[in-house]
């Protein structure tokens, strides 16, 4: 477990026109989110199942005396779904909600780096060729050769979160 | 804090001391009705002061102009100029409303709603117009304000001035504005008030500087300087002295009108001194400038002691705290009380040389967190008092409107509950007060008739019974028609036409949605919307609620609500590999079930035979998607839950421990989840689903749905 804010890469450079990414590894495809979002990376534990939930919330875990709920990435993402392994984490992220600051995590393959995405560098996401809904997707950016997909995860967690629909009625 | 901010949480303050200042005045008009004694005219015209010069200060005008008038009125009947007519008083209580409104409006910065202002506005100038005897806008005050006239500092008043010559023989006023050494400290700004002064008309300003000490010996922040202050213009006494208002308690001030013109010396009326009232420090708003020397203006004490001498005690030392400083030390608490149960579980795992000590300090451990918990819970507490304040008002005006002679009693309003759950129960109980008036009692003819006296009564009783609240809403009338509503739910087919229902079941059929047996439709009640809005808040705090009545006698409304919001007394359950908490309170006995008494009804509920009833069963697992250890009921225990009247059967795998557990909302990261209350952390840090077992009723009932399950 380790935080990751604490950070201490030396390639980063906080500039005005740049913002940093936090990326991690779901399938093939390496995944971008804005740190500053970013509350902390943890193991991952057991969670509590929840009735009338969609199969991709796992459930809910205790978050030092908070009731976060749990967000399987790939099965939100409808990838095929793999064991855990010794990699798997959960992102704990803050998302802005119409109803405030929601807390919630996400199981992910694995967390990969911290980069410096200028903001010249984002192009706006493709009508195709993505396996992600890109209603989700706020852009891409090429870092070291890499193509990143910079997640919209505030509405990526609302949509999750099926507010004002109730399941069960 | 950016100034903006600061003036916001001044405007707070203000706002809370506003609706404060209202009750008061509410509560002490209502009992004018009895009594009324100067004391009480005084209170309430110090309420309506105070909120008049806060809403001047802060510039809300509408706010300030309209209070005046109802100051006006007040003070002529603190004067004995004015009778106290219950005219008079029912116009105080629509302005106090009015009052009220406009001051959430200011608060919510929304739109005023001018029209009903100016309407009560309007009544209130006619009825001041149609009184003769109206003081002349100096005489009267200095008659009121000679009682004051104590201590007067240094008060070399002269009693006639020959007219200054700035006012070129026209009316005016003349000020002699003696600040006293400390006013500057009190944050009172004579700039800004000779600035008011100035609006009032052409101003002329004349320092006094002959008490400046030298420099050595001058203090920064002290006043030496006096002044005398000229202002032209025919201006009312009372709008001059408004602006003086503030610092009322550290100056000396004299008022002299000259009228003008060749009768200005026989005209002079006697000067007035206005000496400070013997309070030590003036907080801006906490001193209303009284005219009678009262210690500390009523309206900062806690509305929950306005009801006279019989108010709740303990609201002396008390603080404004914000209610999120509160939760975050209720919320730390609540961790503190996990943390301990897991350290105890620890403990049943450590070796037998260390253990005993262990022990020891746990018990202790567990001593101190329950009383530290207990006492931080009791923070949250507050009298029901706040709820039943408001009754004697709304009896007064629906008794009026309806005819009816009605006695309301109230007793137990010390009772304590949570904050939250005060004020979610403030509109169901106003609800059954309504009813209780509306449909519950005859008209005096009818009583009479009925050999019954001709006043009604309605009793509001709130006490504690085993760890729960009970408040009980209870009136002597007709009782509901047990015909009457099984012939209605017959007809809107909420009942099967063969059905028989018990006594209590029929009772129960009031609080179905749309359901009323009223003949016509009044502003007041009968359109059906209640009684199910009431059931369903109080289903939310937790609570139950009962119904007894018989008819021609009346009706007993009882509700049950827990202590607290915060913890609940649980039952452990097991489903699988799943633990669930069940609140105690709605579960009435846990049975082993046998297969033999188990009846399948194709399309509806399993029924289970529990002595001479047949209640439904519900299986947990299939309600939660959950996988069991066994499907088999005999294999599993039946916890028996009493909801909406009705008795179900819930099924599940095994019964864990039974606990208080710390309720925490699903809602903050998730959302709100049918038939689940909420979410606790358990000892081992794991957690567990509380489920809320009306919910989880409703899920059942829906799952058949098109069938009344009490047609099953």
């Amino acid at each position: 477990m380790s935080t990751a804010t604490g950070n201490g890469d030396k390639r980063l450079e906080t500039a005005e026109d740049a913002g940093q990414y936090l990326t991690f590894q779901l399938g093939r495809e390496e995944y971008a989110v804005d740190i500053l979002r970013v509350q902390e990376i943890k193991g991952w534990e057991r969670a509590t199942r929840i009735p009338h939930a969609p199969d991709y919330v796992l459930g809910v875990i205790n978050l030092r005396g908070a009731i976060v709920p749990i967000i399987e990435l790939r099965k939100r993402f409808r990838l095929e779904s793999t064991e855990f392994g010794p990699t798997t984490v959960v992102i704990v992220v803050k998302v802005m909600s119409p109803r405030g600051e929601r807390t919630v995590g996400m199981v992910v393959d694995a967390v990969c780096e911290v980069y410096n995405v200028a903001h010249a560098n984002v192009k706006p996401p493709p009508e195709v060729g993505s396996s992600v809904d890109t209603a989700f997707v706020k852009g891409l950016a090429t870092v070291e050769n890499k193509m990143l997909i910079l997640l919209d995860i505030d509405r990526l967690i609302n949509s999750s979160m099926l507010d004002g629909v109730d399941a069960a009625a | 804090m950016s100034l903006d901010l600061e003036m916001e949480e001044i405007h707070k303050i203000f706002f809370e001391e506003s609706f404060e200042g209202l009750d008061v005045m509410e509560s002490r008009l209502l009992n004018l009705d009895v009594n009324a004694d100067r004391e009480t005219i005084n209170s309430i015209f110090r309420a309506a002061h105070s909120i008049k010069g806060g809403a001047a200060t802060f510039g809300f005008m509408e706010v300030s102009n309209f209070t005046h008038g109802v100051e006006t009125l007040l003070d002529e009947m603190r004067n004995g100029t004015r009778p106290v007519t219950p005219d008079a008083i029912q116009l105080l209580l629509q302005s106090v409303d009015g009052l009220r409104e406009m001051v959430k409006a200011v608060q919510a910065k929304q739109p005023i709603d001018t029209q009903r202002i100016a309407v009560l506005s309007d009544e209130i100038a006619q009825l001041l117009a149609r009184h003769p005897g109206r003081p002349a806008p100096v005489a009267a005050p200095a008659a009121a304000a000679t009682t004051a006239v104590t201590t007067a500092v240094p008060a070399p008043v002269p009693v006639v001035d020959p007219a200054p010559a700035f006012l070129q023989g026209g009316p005016g006023w003349v000020i002699d504005f003696r600040p006293h050494r400390d006013m500057l400290r009190t944050n009172n700004e004579p700039l800004r008030m000779f600035a008011e002064l100035a609006r009032l008309g052409a101003l002329n300003v004349v320092a006094e500087t002959d008490e400046v000490p030298s420099l050595e010996s001058l203090q920064a922040d002290e006043c030496y300087l006096r002044w005398r202050l000229e202002l032209a213009g025919a201006v009312e006494k009372r709008t001059v002295e408004e602006v003086f208002d503030w610092v009322d308690a550290n100056c000396t001030i004299a008022y002299q009108y000259h009228a003008g013109g060749a009768e200005a010396s026989a005209a002079t009326p006697t000067p007035v001194v206005v000496a400070p009232p013997p309070v030590a420090e003036a907080a801006p708003v906490a001193t209303a400038p009284a005219p009678a020397p009262v210690p500390v203006p009523e309206a900062a004490a806690t509305a929950g002691a306005a009801p006279g001498p019989k108010a709740t005690g303990g609201d002396a030392g008390s603080i404004r705290v914000s209610t999120t400083k509160v939760d975050h030390l209720i919320n730390l608490v609540g961790e503190l009380v996990i943390t301990q149960s897991m350290l105890s579980r620890f403990a049943d795992g450590c070796s037998p040389a260390e253990l005993e000590k262990l022990r020891e300090g746990l018990t202790q451990l567990t001593r101190n967190t329950r009383e530290l918990q207990e006492s931080v819970m009791q923070i949250r507490m507050l009298p029901i008092s706040f709820a039943f304040n408001r009754f004697p008002r709304l009896v007064h005006d629906l008794s009026r409107k309806l005819g009816k002679k009605v006695e309301l009693k109230l007793s137990g309003e010390g009772t304590e509950l949570d904050k939250t759950v005060l004020e979610k129960i403030s509109d169901p109980l106003v609800h059954l007060v309504r009813n209780a008036l509306d449909h519950g009692l005859e008209k005096p003819e009818v009583r009479i008739a009925a050999g019954k006296p001709e006043t009604g009564t309605i009793e509001l009783a709130a006490f504690h019974e085993g760890g729960n609240i009970i408040i009980e809403v209870k009136d002597d009338g007709g009782g509901l028609h047990k015909a009457k509503i099984l012939a209605r739910a017959r007809e809107r087919g909420l009942v099967a036409a063969d059905a028989e229902l018990s006594d209590d079941q029929i009772h129960n059929l009031i609080f179905a949605a749309g359901f009323s047996t009223a003949d016509s439709i009044s502003d007041v009640s009968g359109r059906g919307v209640g009684m199910d809005v009431v059931r369903r808040n109080i289903q939310d705090l937790g609570g139950v609620v009962q119904i007894a009545s018989h008819e021609g006698r009346g009706s007993t409304i009882r509700i049950r609500l827990p202590l607290t919001l915060a913890i609940l007394d649980g039952q452990l359950v097991r489903v699988g590999a799943d633990t669930y908490v069940i609140s105690l309170v709605a579960i009435v006995e846990t049975i082993q079930a046998q297969k033999d008494r188990l009846n399948a009804v194709p399309g509806s509920a399993e029924l289970f035979r529990l002595r001479d009833e047949y209640i439904p069963v519900v299986r947990l697992y299939e309600m939660f998607g959950v996988e069991p250890d066994s499907r088999a009921v005999e294999d599993g225990l039946l916890v028996v839950v009493e909801a909406e009247g009705r008795r179900f059967g819930v099924l599940v795998d095994d019964l864990l421990a039974q606990q208080q557990v710390v309720i925490k909302t699903l809602e903050t990261n998730y959302r709100q989840v049918a038939g689940v209350a909420g979410a606790t952390i358990l000892g081992d840090g794991t957690v567990a689903l509380i489920i809320d077992v009306p919910g989880l009723v409703q899920v059942f009932n829906d799952s058949f749905a098109g069938r009344s399950p009490l047609a099953a």
